[in-house]
């Protein structure tokens, strides 16, 4: 049977691929960003996950505001890397996993997820960034990956709380998946930023590092942060923390923390990331 | 940490996301104000709507079902206005991209900083919350 095996959040800065794209990696700037990484890369070349499913946010790239789904799930066979405005992305195509994908749009849809089905789209920064902080730059992506796109930029977007569930129904639905698949869960975006109006470049260590110990082990607290905390505490666009809270609720009732790491600042947004596994 | 659970009442909820200082949360109702705003900016994803936008800005836009004043603001890159009349960051990310500005540098035009200043302030470790949390509650 297919498994989560184990979870990973983190930041999607967009400036992040653009570090990867012109080397810039290691600079004095980049450098003690993708430090905090080093562990994760090498933790996945021994884990080697089968598939992902990789929460993440579209940005006005796949998605305009004609159709606003709040929780979308891509059951296609590949998708390419968006054109943002500056041309695409020099990374691999992204191959999906139909065969789950769609085994899990299904059992999520009869657990009472009224998912929206995407066979075709480009995934932009918020899906690709990740990948390349998980496994560098290589000539084919080294696992399947199932997107899961969320709402977070049209009020409102969906509950903590509902997030949290979303991925316990995740967990169930790849738990019922007859083929042995070792199945990670990816939960991006975040943390503290905002991109907008006079408060712009807000920025909340204290509340980041709060959030990261509610994630580890047997607390449920993050799933009820209600939005206008993440709003006040976290600015405009921290809301994208809810996405973390589908990969936190697929863990399980307790996890273990592996890996953890933050900076300040990458462009106008704190740097969040750890690495979890579900615990007995 | 606050544990309550969300606000369910949708006009609590609504009025709370209006009480935040230097904030225009990107709720329906914006949504609904900015829809030809946004779907403007959208359009210049296309590097043939780019090409046509640069040539005549003001016939390119006038294309579009948009107000005057929106226009006005759209033409004077005037984000923090654009926010008011339901425009949306990543939507209006596509017009500076189009102008070739980074993202921060763009952000930092919304603010009472200059684009060094508002780096600065990042390296420094970002503005702080204290007392830009609430409105009516001034913490």
């Amino acid at each position: 049977m297919a498994r989560i095996t184990a979870g990973v959040g983190s930041s999607h800065v967009p400036l992040l691929g653009v570090a990867v794209d012109q080397g810039k990696t290691r600079d004095d700037y980049f450098g003690p960003i993708f430090a905090g990484y080093d562990w994760t890369r090498e933790w996945e070349t021994r884990e080697k996950p089968d598939v992902i499913v990789l929460v993440y946010n579209d940005h006005a790239s796949a998605f305009d505001m004609k159709i606003v789904p709040t929780f979308a799930i891509g059951c296609g066979e590949r998708y390419k890397p968006a054109d943002e405005g500056w041309g695409p992305r020099p990374v691999p195509d992204v191959i999906g996993h139909p065969d789950l994908a769609w085994h899990i749009a299904q059992s999520l849809i009869l657990d009472d997820f009224d998912m929206t089905i995407i066979n075709e789209m480009d995934v932009d920064h918020g899906l690709t960034v990740p990948l390349s902080m998980m496994f560098g730059t290589p000539e084919a992506w080294p696992a399947r990956i199932v997107p899961l796109a969320v709402n977070v930029v049209t009020y409102p977007v969906p509950s903590g709380n509902r997030c949290w569930a979303l991925g316990e129904a995740i967990a169930r639905a790849v738990a019922s998946f007859p083929e042995d698949l070792n199945v990670q869960i990816w939960g991006t975006g975040g943390m503290s930023h905002q991109l907008q109006g006079p408060r712009a470049g807000l920025l909340n260590r204290e509340w980041d590092n709060a959030f990261l110990d509610m994630l580890i082990g047997d607390s449920d607290a993050a799933r009820w942060i209600p939005h206008i905390e993440y709003l006040r505490e976290t600015g405009s666009e921290g809301i994208e923390m809810v996405m973390w809270l589908i990969m936190r609720g697929a863990l399980g009732p307790r996890t273990r923390l592996l890996h953890r790491h933050y900076h300040i600042p990458c462009s106008n947004t704190a740097i969040g990331h750890i690495v979890l596994e579900p615990a007995d | 940490m606050t544990e309550l659970r969300p606000t369910q009442d949708i006009h609590a909820y609504l009025a709370e996301l209006e009480d935040i200082p230097g904030t225009r949360v990107y709720t329906a109702a914006r949504a609904r104000r900015g829809y030809h705003i946004n779907q403007f900016a959208m359009s210049l994803m296309k590097p043939e709507n780019r090409e046509r936008f640069r040539a005549d800005e003001a016939a390119y836009l006038d294309e579009w079902p948009i107000s005057a004043e929106a226009k006005a603001a759209l033409l004077a890159r005037d984000y923090n206005t654009l926010l008011d009349m339901g425009g949306n960051i990543y939507f209006l990310s596509k017009l500076f991209s189009s102008d070739g500005i980074p993202f921060a540098e763009a952000v930092s035009t919304m603010t009472d900083m200059t684009w060094p200043e508002y780096r600065q302030m990042m390296l420094d470790g970002g503005r702080s919350p204290e007392g830009q949390r609430s409105i009516k509650g001034g913490y």
